[in-house]
């Protein structure tokens, strides 16, 4: 975690419960809320349960007991970033690995739709091409005088600009003629990026495609052939030239342990699924020749860990409905977004995301309409349209807990400080509710039968 | 909270009790002498079976490898499902339910100790956080170490002594329970996609074999006194011809054997038992087995199995499930885990009209039957390779009678059937054998004192079948004792009443067992040990091991090892 976000935790912070009351949020004592949420809860038919991926495993494991005693459909943040890829996992498989076999053992390193570079600033340094491995090297000076040259070019450009600032001088890009690329010959580790655009991570690559946008699918299924020793009849796929992937795929054939490290890029383009469905297949082929792993680049800190506690308790990662009694998962029907486009959901409780910015507006607009819960440290958009609004404590920085990594290895999550007087962690939040929610339901079977 | 168990016929081989017809006293969750029997409630087990509760030695039912594989299947979930009632919690899934589900499953068959074998040290934590959503059961796990680097390093070095010690740091900062070996030095090898062919085979960049880890490791268990031996999957598993290894894996640790006691366990050996050159000309190896193990007494070995089911595979045997994917052409998962081991999941189909799958079907029986010692043979399907375990009834019935035998041979693929050995075996195991094979000889092997058996200061987990021995005869009416495996009459867990004709009655909390292991010298974590561990894991060492506040029930077991 950076240092900002690690010491600027405490900004915006809530602090006490709050109620909505004729239009405005105001405080109230922590009881009222939780009779108040437990009424909500326990009368809906059908809630929605959202969120999870910023808090503990120990919370989210409530979390399933209270979807469960109230049934309704609960899902994870997995649902709008990285569902695509679980449903081509459940197509095809995977073939992973933990980080830390690609830092001992990987000699090529394949971001595809990811940029770690800015989005996960420690991913390189630590796990890939910038990390000390058993059997690989860090490619560290290399990319010291890569960055070198980049700052040499942009003083001279910027040089020649104050001498002729009308001249437009260009900045050379994908060499436009042919001859052998050093980069992808050399030995050590190798690292290629691909995607839409020269992100700050293709800046540091040895090797940058730029495939046109939403045609990932097609440059998948060209590597897919490339490899199995099959012509392409085509001088260009999605915007590159054949030649250029044959040396990629002779580079992925050749290496001891390959990876492909893949981001939204692939799973929020056009394609979705299947994008993912290709690449996967892609690493798994590879295998006939060599080593060969893939794994997505996972978002929020604890979004691996709320797939991993909704799969033992419930056997699916996202999207589980339990309205039946049971646990059913059907994503495209099961999944929040369609539960609201659908007008399904009668209320809903959101904890740690925020689901009114991201979410389409329709949706959105029918997740504020109904009655909403929401449990968070910070005041966000959610949170502020909500009905009712419960702070609680940092995970990992103000209580303990676990959290699961983007390769599913578990980790503690230790508490540094005390949270603000009266605001409680999430699991105990979960657990009062879930008491709360028993009792209520407890007392209108009572009146029911008295009835 | 006192309990009696009146007037079953008690099967407790570990205390030589035959059928005999008496009453078991529970008080506090312990067998006792006797209770106050006006006060006690009472469960009446006239007529039927009464056991200890059924221990399973090799179960793969949490961790992430079991994880993944219920990621992988939703299919396997849509089509079994149990909903949420007033005490139980909702679950899914058939051969690798849920974790709530899972603990039902096991308590309904009388089942209340089982076993968790693969359990990466690197993951310890998300099998124990699985360990502890399986209710019912009392459970433990085994952390994978034949491909550990620090072990392959001592072993290379031959520094028994040493590795011993950081094994007793492992067992309790991944609370665990037994030493298991997979494949060892082939995971190793498929970090860059190879494998090890045999014993004597160099582990790439290690400078050691095979059987150098697998004595090693067996050295190391015998100095720190491990209650349970060298658990082994062997290499070569699920090829052809595999059985030669097999014996030869059994054989190097013979001359570590002292005073007739086991040094190793060899897992799901039928799929170790593999005779013939390629698929075609497949056949059972079960008879070289059976005549090596009737001939020693320093290993144990459970069946592994196979049902005609659909089932999922999943080992940490990586490259043997890519060998399956290629045979298949199902979706494969390939898991490896930073300098220890990998894992890997196929879904598979055992078919009757196979040959191989009908060959494998006959090896496991055949194994049981032709070793004639129940106490180091035991039932399990290696759940869920070979299959589900909920079809432990349908192997208990193939065990007790020839005549389900036959009829499942009939059914089976011909060219198979003429070479099975199973026409021509007449064994049929007796309740009394049925008790050791499945939960018994279990516990004995595991070395758990207080399971297994309903002697005084046992853990009061009982299993009453309605099944009566002096009204059936059990060969002949076999679907009867199937039928009562499957839904045990009642299961009493830690002393409470949890199951009554195959219904959950109440949700309990099992414990997960682990072995603290007192050394003279604790393994010292210097300065170039966490330098060591920097290098090797990408977890910091303050990370790494699991931490018990965030976990219930965990039951340490002290042992006093003699290093």
């Amino acid at each position: 975690m950076c240092e900002s976000k690690f010491l600027g935790y405490s900004g915006h912070r809530l602090l006490k419960p709050l109620i909505r009351k004729n239009g405005t949020l105001v405080e109230v004592p922590f009881k009222e809320a939780l009779v108040k949420a437990a009424e909500v809860l326990a009368e809906a038919d059908y809630p929605l349960l959202y969120g999870w991926s910023s808090t503990s495993c120990e919370a989210t494991r409530v979390g399933i007991e209270l979807a469960e005693e109230v049934g309704g459909v609960i899902d994870n943040t997995s649902t709008v970033c990285h569902g695509p890829s679980v449903l081509g996992i459940q197509d095809v498989g995977i073939s992973s690995c933990t980080l830390g076999q690609i830092r001992h053992r990987a000699d090529l390193v394949i971001y595809w739709g990811s940029n770690p570079w800015s989005a996960h600033p420690r991913h390189i340094e630590r796990y890939t091409t910038l990390s000390e491995g058993k059997f690989e090297r860090s490619e560290w000076r290399s990319y010291v005088t890569k960055t070198k040259a980049a700052t040499a070019r942009k003083k001279v450009e910027s040089a020649l600009r104050q001498v002729s600032p009308k001249k437009k001088f260009p900045i050379p890009s994908t060499p436009v003629e042919r001859g052998p690329c050093p980069a992808i010959l050399k030995a050590g580790r190798k690292l290629i990026v691909i995607d839409v655009r020269k992100t700050r991570t293709a800046e540091i690559a040895d090797y940058f495609i730029q495939v046109e946008p939403n045609k990932d699918y097609e440059l998948l299924q060209a590597f897919r052939a490339l490899i199995r020793d099959q012509e392409i009849e085509t001088d260009k796929v999605a915007g590159v030239p054949v030649e250029y992937l044959e040396d990629v795929s002779d580079a992925m054939i050749g290496c001891n342990f390959g990876v492909i490290f893949f981001g939204l890029g692939l799973t929020m383009s056009k394609g979705k699924s299947r994008n993912v469905d290709a690449a996967l297949r892609l690493a798994r082929d590879l295998n006939a020749r060599t080593k060969f792993v893939i794994m997505p680049m996972r978002g929020h800190f604890n979004v691996s860990g709320a797939d991993t506690v909704f799969l033992w308790q419930t056997g699916y990662p996202y999207a589980v409905d339990f309205s039946s009694g049971y646990p059913r998962y059907n994503p495209g029907e099961t999944s929040a977004i369609d539960v609201l486009l659908r007008k399904e959901s009668d209320a809903a409780l959101v904890i740690g995301s925020d689901p009114v910015s991201n979410f389409p507006r329709k949706a959105a607009e029918h997740l504020v309409n109904n009655p909403l819960i929401a449990i968070d440290p910070h005041m966000n958009a959610t949170s502020q349209m909500a009905d009712i609004v419960f702070p609680s404590a940092f995970v990992g920085i103000e209580t303990s807990g676990t959290a699961y990594r983007m390769d599913h290895v578990p980790l503690p999550l230790k508490k540094v400080v005390e949270p603000p007087r009266g605001v409680l962690p999430d699991e105990e939040i979960l657990r009062r509710l879930l008491l709360e929610v028993r009792k209520v339901k407890k007392r209108k079977k009572a009146q029911a039968e008295v009835k | 909270m006192e309990l009696l168990v009146k007037n079953g016929f008690v099967y407790d081989p570990l205390n030589g009790v035959n059928g005999e017809k008496m009453d078991i006293a529970v008080r506090d969750g312990k067998i006792v002498e006797s209770v106050n029997e006006r006060r006690a409630r009472k469960i009446n087990a006239s007529g039927m079976a009464v056991m200890p509760g059924g221990v399973d030695i090799h179960t793969h039912i949490a961790g992430s490898e079991v994880n993944t594989g219920r990621l992988l299947r939703p299919e396997d979930h849509f089509r079994d499902f149990e909903s949420k009632t007033s005490v139980t919690r909702a679950g899914v899934g058939r051969s690798i339910p849920s974790t709530f589900t899972t603990g039902y499953r096991y308590a309904r068959m009388g089942y209340t100790t089982i076993m968790n074998p693969s359990m990466p040290p690197l993951e310890a934590k998300h099998t124990h956080e699985e360990l502890n959503d399986t209710p019912m059961l009392d459970k433990a796990s085994y952390p994978l170490l034949g491909n550990w680097w620090f072990v392959l390093e001592y072993l290379a070095q031959g520094k028994i002594k040493e590795c011993a010690r950081h094994i007793a740091w492992i067992m309790s900062s991944t609370k665990g329970y037994a030493i298991k070996i997979v494949n060892p030095g082939g995971l190793e090898a498929w970090g860059f996609g190879h494998n090890v062919k045999g014993l004597d085979d160099q582990v790439p960049y290690f400078c050691t074999t095979p059987r150098e880890i697998i004595r090693g490791l067996c050295k190391a268990n015998k100095l720190l006194n491990l209650p349970h031996t060298i658990h082994v999957h062997a290499n070569n598993l699920g090829k052809p011809g595999n059985y030669t290894t097999t014996l030869e894996t059994l054989k190097c640790v013979e001359d570590l054997a002292t005073e007739d006691k086991p040094v190793i366990h060899l897992t799901h050996c039928q799929f170790s038992a593999f005779k013939g050159d390629d698929w075609r000309t497949l056949e059972s190896g079960a008879e070289e087995i059976a005549n090596y193990m009737n001939g020693h007494s320093h290993a144990t070995m459970d069946m592994g199995q196979v049902i005609f089911t659909d089932t999922t595979t999943m080992t940490a045997d990586g490259p043997f499930q890519y060998a399956l994917y290629g045979l298949t052409g199902n979706k494969w998962v390939n898991h490896d885990v930073e300098t220890e081991t990998s894992g890997g999941i196929v879904p598979f189909r055992y078919h009757r009209k196979s040959y191989v799958h009908a060959v494998q079907w006959s090896i496991g029986l055949e194994l049981a039957l032709l070793i004639k010692d129940p106490w180091r043979i035991f039932m399990t399907t290696d759940h869920p390779n070979g299959g589900p375990f909920t079809s432990y009834p349908k192997i208990i019935a193939w065990l007790i009678s020839k005549k389900a035998r036959e009829a499942s041979l009939k059914r089976i693929n011909a060219r198979a059937r003429s070479r099975s050995l199973l026409p021509s075996m007449d064994r049929e195991l007796s309740l009394y054998e049925i008790a050791t094979v499945t939960r018994a000889g279990q516990a004995r092997a595991l070395g758990l004192k207080n399971k297994g058996h309903l002697g005084v200061g046992a853990d009061a987990d009982i299993a009453v079948y309605n099944v009566n021995p002096e009204t059936t005869d059990i060969s002949r009416k076999y679907r009867t004792v199937r039928r009562a495996f499957r839904r045990a009459a009642y299961t009493v867990k830690g002393g409470e009443l949890v199951v009554k004709d195959g219904a959950i009655l109440k949700h309990v909390d099992g414990h997960t067992m682990w072995l603290d292991v007192k050394v003279s010298e604790p393994a010292r974590i210097t300065g170039d040990m966490k330098r060591r561990f920097k290098d090797y894991w990408t977890v910091e060492y303050e990370n790494y091991p699991v931490n018990e506040d965030h976990l219930k029930g965990l039951d340490p077991i002290t042992v006093k090892a003699r290093v």
